[in-house]
């Protein structure tokens, strides 16, 4: 098997490897890095589960190669806070009550973090629009738009 | 008390977000093989010859597993043992497992799969349930488990419930209302689809590692296909990514699986199942034919009932029996019915075996139930909500099956409650105004009063039980055991709060172990909305009993009760200096049930839950599409311990009744199913769930419960659908009698 030598950042630490051709970035962040946050619900792309930023853009990482990562930036749930604590927008789904399972959450907090990257004052329908690729079974989805809407307002509070 | 009632944070929501919860695919240990499971491509056929030569020859395959590699018995056992664990002569359904490798990698492992080669004689099949029953059918059931056998070969279960005179029940009824109605299957659709891992132990035991609702099943499971005493079996169920029914037995058949293969390689063995294969392979929703004859007075008074009913099995027993009895006791709704005939089939079909799934039985014929509500109330030119009014149960009224109610039924305050914060008037008025003038779009409103049996019941009161295990550690912290699940729906924060709530601690110093079947005794399965109940009663036992111990530790110290919370690290210490035993075991049984199998009458629950639910959608006359513009739900379930997970609860069921009422479909032809993962499968996105239901509890405290509390979880799926499905019914104005409620079905009524 052909191997190709990739080289990214992600979480801001910069990562080598040689990869197969048909290796996914999911399957290289969890399998290689163990970076087990982003989960593999369909393998498809219908479902948002593994959900993570390449480039600061909300890609399903099922469907990208990794080699496709090469070069660049990849964010994953283990990046969004330091060592054990929490970010606004993670405390803001604690507190809005939008996890129940827990295997949509952290596909959930990517899509919304890439929106809040480009968007610092989504509307509720720019919400919707982030995480429409993101399927929930268990919420009903409002407390994730709750969490959502909470988070924007208190990022910008700080700023 | 101060914890119960609040909304504390849930223990399990920091590893959520920040990604660190360790569902099963996010596990490994050394050595650990990847297992594929070979499937039957046909619905029905014999088997001549499973080649599996080219497989064992691939590099990377480390072993395979056929029937005659099965140490005990060739069964995945839920209540009968019809099933085998491979099939080893004949194949009953696309999807059944018939052999199994092991790889060193995932990729291998698909890749050997295709390697296998497995000779059948197709045979004819059959899909429908009423076409299994006639005569000559092929014959699906294995006989030893078809009940209805002197009747038809394919014929579960039939169970009948009478009372009464149902004859003079609708001879003195002033109007009578037939239909039937028709709903088809419904997928769990868990974000994490089915997943095991066996790691082979010392002394000849194992270990597995599943997502999972009912570790004691799987216990059971493994230990008899692999021919081992129950202790040699130890199951720690993982982070669970949604269960819904789905993996009440299903995780009894993965893990048998998973462990047959860990046995034969001596190594550890994952087996999780990818997205296409989980929703083809695995138990659904049972489709459903009921037909429903109901009678009233002119006041609206029902005087008679008669519902015969017939459930689609597929191909096993696994939960049918199960599910087919609540349908039975679910069926009149929560009514007052003096005279009632209900007849109930679950039928073997060529088809994937149906099992377990929110509800259990009982949204098939709620459906009806509360369509026959509607059309009686037309006939009678009465308002919908007043005919549920006027014949919801009370406290000393009698079920259906003749059971007296004594206490905490709530089910005439939800329907109150629903009117008011509905407005429901206002709404009718205001939906009325919007249709006339809007051309191509029309509103309706419906609404929906159901019942809902909590815990096992009569069927199994044997399973109605829990245990907890309680240690106070020497810093004062605590440890606490369980042998119920967390699957989402926050069993553990409301666990958490009783226990802290008695022993004054704070959360953070209360560590509630991964349910693991070593460390209490069998607890029943996490299904049948009892988790909070039973083991809620299961950790205020052991509470009781530990605070009895910490009493007496504090009276010898000389300090205060009021002053234990903040000085029990110094008590604890003296646990641990005077050699004084620190840990309890806290057990609870449910009150006692009957019911009698030959009438259908008894007393099979110990206590019910009710909800109404009011639901205004929108309807596109020109493509038949349906929003849901809105949603009131009413619940009594008790005391709610927690108010963040339980509205959790409502609005996660309000969507999932809507994916069961409009946007679910699973066509099947020829005992296919032609669905590929989400791809076909539309569960509902953010874009169809409702912008800000309405969510609230009405307490009818349920004295025997922990606070007062009964069972939620299940109700607001049951709850929901049928009343999306009568506001669709009211917007269109016309008869809506099968699910899904897709544009094509609601062009097709529009154009009857």
């Amino acid at each position: 098997m052909t191997l190709h030598p990739i080289r990214l950042t992600v979480n801001g630490k910069s990562e080598e490897a040689s990869v197969p051709a048909a290796m996914t970035l999911l399957e290289f962040l969890r399998e290689r890095l163990y970076l087990t946050g982003a989960k593999e619900g369909c393998g498809a792309g219908e479902c948002g589960a593994c959900t993570v930023l390449l480039d600061g853009l909300p890609v399903t990482a099922c469907l990208v190669l990794a080699v496709e990562g090469d070069g660049r930036e990849v964010r994953t749930v283990e990046g969004e806070a330091k060592a054990t604590g929490l970010s606004v927008l993670q405390r803001a789904f604690i507190e809005e009550g939008a996890i129940q399972c827990g295997f949509c959450t952290p596909g959930m907090i990517m899509s919304a973090r890439g929106l809040l990257e480009r968007n610092s004052n989504p509307t509720d329908a720019e919400i919707v629009e982030a995480i429409a690729g993101n399927l929930c079974r268990c919420t009903g989805y409002e407390a994730i738009v709750a969490a959502i809407r909470r988070a924007a307002k208190e990022e910008r509070d700080r700023r | 008390m101060t914890l119960i009632g609040a909304g504390v944070p849930r223990p399990d929501a920091a590893d959520k977000v920040r990604g660190e919860a360790r569902f099963v695919d996010d596990l490994a240990f050394p050595g650990m093989l990847h297992a594929r499971v070979i499937r039957s491509p046909i619905p029905h056929g014999r088997i001549l010859r499973v080649d599996l030569s080219r497989v064992a020859t691939h590099p990377r395959v480390h072993c395979t597993v056929t029937p005659d590699d099965v140490p005990g018995e060739n069964v995945v056992h839920v209540i009968y043992d019809d099933q085998p664990a491979l099939a080893s002569d004949v194949v009953r359904y696309v999807g059944e497992p018939v052999a199994l490798l092991a790889a060193e990698d995932r990729e291998s492992a698909r890749e050997a799969e295709t390697l296998a080669r497995v000779d059948y004689e197709a045979l004819p099949a059959v899909s429908d349930p009423l076409e299994a029953l006639r005569p000559g059918a092929p014959v699906v059931a294995v006989p030893a488990a078809a009940e209805g056998r002197d009747e038809s070969p394919n014929l579960f279960n039939r169970m009948r419930l009478v009372k009464g005179d149902v004859k003079r029940g609708f001879a003195e009824a002033d109007v009578i209302v037939e239909g039937e109605y028709r709903t088809g299957y419904q997928e769990h659709a868990y974000l994490e689809t089915q997943g095991a891992i066996a790691v082979p132990e010392e002394q000849g035991a194992i270990t597995i590692y599943g997502s999972l609702q009912c570790p004691f099943y799987v216990q059971g499971a493994v230990a008899k296909v692999l021919g081992l005493p129950l202790a040699k079996v130890r199951v720690v169920q993982t982070a669970t990514g949604g269960a819904f029914g789905g993996k009440e037995d299903v995780p009894s058949q993965v893990a048998s699986l998973a462990a047959l293969l860990a046995w034969k390689a001596r190594r550890a063995v994952k087996l999780v199942y990818d997205r296409e294969e989980d929703v083809l392979t695995t138990s659904k929703r049972h489709p459903s034919v009921v037909r429903y004859k109901s009678g009233a007075k002119k006041d609206g008074t029902l005087t008679a009932i008669e519902v015969d009913f017939v459930y689609n099995a597929g191909a096993y027993q696994t939960l049918s029996s199960a599910v087919l009895w609540r349908g039975l006791l679910t069926a009149a709704g929560p009514y007052r019915v003096p005279n009632v005939g209900i007849d109930g089939r679950s039928v073997a079909t060529h088809t994937v075996p149906n099992g377990a799934f929110r509800g259990f039985g009982s949204p098939q014929v709620i459906f009806a139930h509360e369509s026959q509500m509607d059309s009686l109330a037309e006939r009678l030119g009465m308002d919908r909500l007043e005919i549920r009014r006027r014949n919801a149960l009370r406290v000393g009224d009698e079920t259906a099956c003749g059971q007296k109610l004594k206490e905490s039924v709530g089910v005439l305050e939800t329907i109150e409650r629903a009117r008011e914060l509905s407005r429901w008037e206002d709404r009718l008025r205001a939906v009325a105004a919007f249709n006339a003038s809007h051309p191509h779009r029309r509103r309706g409103v419906g609404v929906s009063s159901v019942l809902y049996g909590v815990g096992l019941g009569a069927k199994s009161p044997f399973l109605d039980k829990a245990g907890a295990y309680l240690k106070l550690e020497a810093d004062g912290s605590v440890t606490l055991a369980v042998g119920t699940v967390e699957m989402g729906q926050g069993l553990t924060a409301a666990l958490s709060q009783i226990a802290c709530d008695a022993l004054g601690i704070r959360i953070d110093r209360l560590q509630l172990t991964p349910v693991d079947t070593t460390r209490v005794p069998d607890s029943g399965p996490t299904v049948a909305s009892r988790g909070t109940l039973m083991s809620g009663l299961a950790v205020l036992d052991a509470v009781k009993k530990l605070r009895a111990r910490i009493l007496d530790a504090s009276n010898g110290l000389g300090i205060p009760e009021e002053e234990i919370p903040a000085r029990l690290n110094e008590i604890a210490r003296s646990f641990f200096l005077r050699n004084l035993d620190p840990a309890v075991e806290g057990w609870a049984h449910a009150e006692p049930v009957d019911w009698d199998p030959e009438t259908g009458l008894g007393n099979p629950y110990f206590v019910y839950s009710y909800a109404t639910h009011v639901a205004e959608v929108e309807v596109d006359l020109t493509t038949g599409e349906i929003s849901l513009e809105d949603c009131v739900a009413v619940h009594d379930s008790g005391k709610i311990l927690n108010q963040g997970t339980a509205s959790g609860q409502v609005e996660g069921g309000i969507v999932q009744g809507l994916g069961f009422a409009v946007t679910e479909e699973i066509a099947e032809k020829d005992g296919r199913l032609k669905v590929k993962g989400f791809t076909t499968y539309r569960i509902p996105t953010i874009r169809d769930a409702p912008p800000s239901p309405t969510v609230e509890f009405v307490e009818a405290l349920y004295s025997p419960g922990p606070f007062g509390a009964k069972g939620l979880g299940e109700v607001p799926l049951m709850a929901a659908h049928a009343a999306i499905a009568r506001a669709i019914a009211h917007a269109i104005g016309k008869a809506v009698s099968a699910y899904p409620l897709s544009p094509e079905r609601v062009r097709q009524a529009l154009a009857s």
